[in-house]
């Protein structure tokens, strides 16, 4: 099938999603947790319903920063707060036990402010180098820069992808940016890499034994690959999809950025990753003949 | 007996004994085959043998990280402004080492306290599982804890004057009850050098009180009756039982070198950590039916074959978390169900190239290249795979890269389930099929 010829569709079904993503960060921006800019976050189960509305004015009164209180379902309620230090904390324990003396402290986060911008280094220290390995092993594998690049595209694409939809799902569920998220955002860039080197190991077979024009190899492995791709990345949704809906709050959205990583990793191997590798030869092409 | 049959004879054995480490500690059964009725309960052998007068104990219980299992999770940041460089390192691990003292004397099993510097920053994180009140925690463990006894000034020199009897001259101390009133106090015993000392202030100070500071504040003022010797004295104060306790421990334990601060704190109580290990075995047996159901609606005969390898799988995974031990954090349990989500990807891998090959040979050859084939790209993807597992697990505790303990659950998990869905993925599968498939 001649799936190349095609690749004006694949890039602008990438760019479009990717536009949409960057238009929502530019917007909205992110909704950026405790772990990166500090706060509080504190869980407590109370025996009775509480007024969200009263509490908040309660904690005002002894002068704690309330983001938001909310319930998540049989009588517990997440607060979120700014950072406390161990005073603060006693400060929000004596509003809580005047409303319930019996109310159970189920998790209490405090993340003091100068945590985040360190974490957000080492995130980004952890990028770099994933990204530079992976770069330079892909390089090495198949004797060309071509390749590495273009895999490490496709890998940004999907980074793109994934930041623009947590921005979008930040302004409408409230989705946060989080360290765990970070993580997720790591192990996407090694699944896009994973079936990238899958279907460029058999453009690099093929060339071996029959040799031939980028264009008809690309078209030829994307064919090859793409039942094995697809059912692939079919058992892994279904794992991470399991854990979106029965999961628990904590790692919802944690599976989630997984998930639309591994989505849009499958997507991005061959209508990305491949066409890009027709373009560049038909630009080493076109200088060839001048 | 032919070589393939062999080597899934050993896998069997594996497996076996895997599955004897992996299971629970007990499993009630309870059924019915017509008039037998069975209602006992399997419990687990755990490793308990005496060999050469060593003895060998291993319980091969699951560890629970802090999230799962209930705990604390402290990050206190050291103030080492006043300190030259060369002394930093010193005095972090000074503070390090009071601080473990404090919480092993506070009783709190299997602690973990460990440091960590970033950009000029030092920070020491405290683990503690199972910890309820943190408060309590936090004041015991991040208090400076600098006990000096000082004297009242004379009329001249008005004001309260430090002595050099401090906290360093004590070699115990104790909660006890005041003889007189029944409170709780604190009883301490110097050293000969803190003895003699303290023999000297009390003889200059007849009469006068004795204020005795803690940072700085005074928890207590003893009138001095008459000149003491033989190193003992009492901290009475208005004291509850456990504060006078913490007091105790923070005098036995010594002062830290440097005021620290908290500035991180994670705690998960047990409740929310036992629904999350519910919540995520439902998810992750929903999830397995569904890629089981897949594999077997997708390959017919193959798919049992990778549907049996991805059983032994998940047996031989948890029974080396058990044996290494992995701790497991809920990210960690994500990466467990994420690699059994891949581990069938060498399968269909294989697969696919299988069809393709049996096009142009016969089975059992195409069997084998489609196995050799394939390696070559299964190998090339994971090695990428791993590679970001190693940078987030960041097993040689690169200062700059993260090392905190809920993601190198994760990172750990992840890279475990590679290694072992190669193994099972090529080695268990390509010997079923070797017997199976003809």
């Amino acid at each position: 099938m001649d799936w190349m010829s095609y690749r004006k569709i694949y890039f602008s079904i990438s760019g479009i999603i990717i536009m949409l993503g960057l238009i929502s960060i530019a917007l909205w921006g992110f909704n950026i947790g405790i772990d990166f800019k500090g706060g509080t976050i504190a869980e407590y189960k109370f025996e009775n319903p509480i007024s969200t509305e009263d509490t908040t004015q309660k904690l005002k009164d002894k002068d704690i920063t309330v983001a938001s209180i909310q319930e998540t379902g049989d009588k517990s309620y997440i607060f979120k707060l700014e950072a406390l230090d161990t005073e603060g904390k006693n400060r929000l324990e004596e509003v809580v036990k005047g409303i319930d003396d019996k109310a159970e402290e189920l998790r209490f986060e405090s993340v003091g402010p100068s945590i985040g911008p360190e974490l957000v280094k080492k995130t980004v220290y952890a990028l770099l180098i994933s990204a530079g390995g992976i770069l330079l092993w892909i390089a090495y594998q198949f004797k060309s820069l071509r390749f590495g690049t273009s895999a490490v595209l496709a890998m940004l694409h999907d980074t793109l992808v994934v930041l623009g939809a947590f921005s979008i799902f930040g302004h409408f569920f409230g989705a946060e940016i989080d360290f765990l998220f970070a993580s997720a955002l790591l192990t996407v860039l090694s699944f896009s890499v994973h079936d990238t080197i899958i279907v460029y190991d058999r453009i690099r077979e093929t060339m071996r034994k029959e040799g031939g024009s980028i264009y008809d190899l690309a078209n030829k492995a994307t064919t090859e690959t793409l039942t094995r791709s697809f059912n692939n990345s079919i058992t892994i949704v279904f794992m991470l999809l399991a854990l979106v809906l029965l999961g628990g709050s904590s790692i919802k959205w944690f599976a989630m950025a997984l998930m639309i990583g591994t989505i849009s990793g499958t997507y991005s191997s061959p209508f990305v990753a491949v066409p890009l590798l027709v373009v560049w030869e038909n630009i080493h092409n076109k200088f060839k003949k001048k | 007996m032919n070589k393939p049959l062999r080597k899934l004879l050993v896998i069997l054995v594996l497996v076996v004994l895997a599955g004897i480490v992996a299971m629970p500690k007990e499993i009630p059964l309870k059924f019915n085959v017509g008039s037998i009725h069975v209602d006992r309960t399997v419990t687990r052998p755990d490793l308990n043998i005496t060999f050469a007068g060593k003895e060998i104990k291993k319980s091969f219980d699951l560890v629970l990280g802090l999230d799962l299992a209930g705990g604390s999770h402290l990050e206190f940041e050291a103030d080492t402004s006043g300190i030259s460089d060369d002394k930093k390192a010193t005095a972090i691990q000074g503070v390090r080492n009071v601080m473990e003292q404090r919480v092993n004397l506070y009783g709190v099993s299997e602690p973990n306290i460990q440091t960590s510097s970033f950009e000029g920053k030092d920070y020491i994180i405290v683990e503690l599982p199972g910890i309820k009140d943190t408060k309590e925690a936090v004041n015991l463990i991040g208090q400076t804890a600098q006990l000096v006894f000082a004297e009242v000034g004379s009329e001249e020199e008005p004001g309260i004057k430090n002595t050099d009897l401090t906290g360093a001259d004590v070699k115990s101390a104790d909660v006890t009850f005041d003889s007189t009133n029944g409170k709780p106090a604190v009883s301490i015993e110097f050293t000969d050098d803190g003895a003699k000392k303290f023999e000297d202030i009390t003889g200059r100070n007849i009469g006068k009180p004795l204020p005795i500071l803690l940072d700085g504040y005074p928890v207590s003022s003893p009138q001095v009756g008459g000149k003491i010797s033989g190193g003992k004295a009492q901290i009475t104060g208005n004291f509850t039982l456990d504060e006078a306790k913490q007091l105790a421990i923070q005098i036995s334990a010594g002062a830290l070198p440097v005021p620290v601060k908290l500035v991180q704190e994670r705690t998960v109580g047990a409740t929310l950590g036992s629904e999350s290990v519910q919540k995520s075995v439902r998810a992750g047996f929903v999830g397995l039916a569904m890629v089981l159901l897949f594999m077997i609606l997708v390959y017919g005969r193959l798919g049992i074959v990778s549907a049996v390898a991805l059983v032994v799988f998940g047996i031989l995974t948890l029974a080396l978390y058990k044996l290494i031990p992995v701790v497991l954090t809920l990210p960690g349990i994500a990466g467990f169900l994420l690699s059994v989500g891949m581990a069938v990807d060498s399968n269909i891998l294989i697969f696919e190239r299988f069809k393709e090959e049996r096009i142009k040979r016969n089975t059992r050859d195409a069997l084998e290249v489609a196995f050799g084939r394939a390696w070559d790209s299964i190998r090339d993807a994971n090695v990428a795979t791993l590679l970001t597992a190693f940078v987030l697990a960041n097993p040689l505790d690169l200062s700059f890269l993260n090392s905190s303990g809920p993601i190198r659950g994760f990172a750990i998990t992840l890279a475990l389930g590679i290694v072992i869905s190669l193994f099972t993925g090529i080695v268990v599968s390509r010997n079923l099929l070797r017997v199976f498939i003809k």
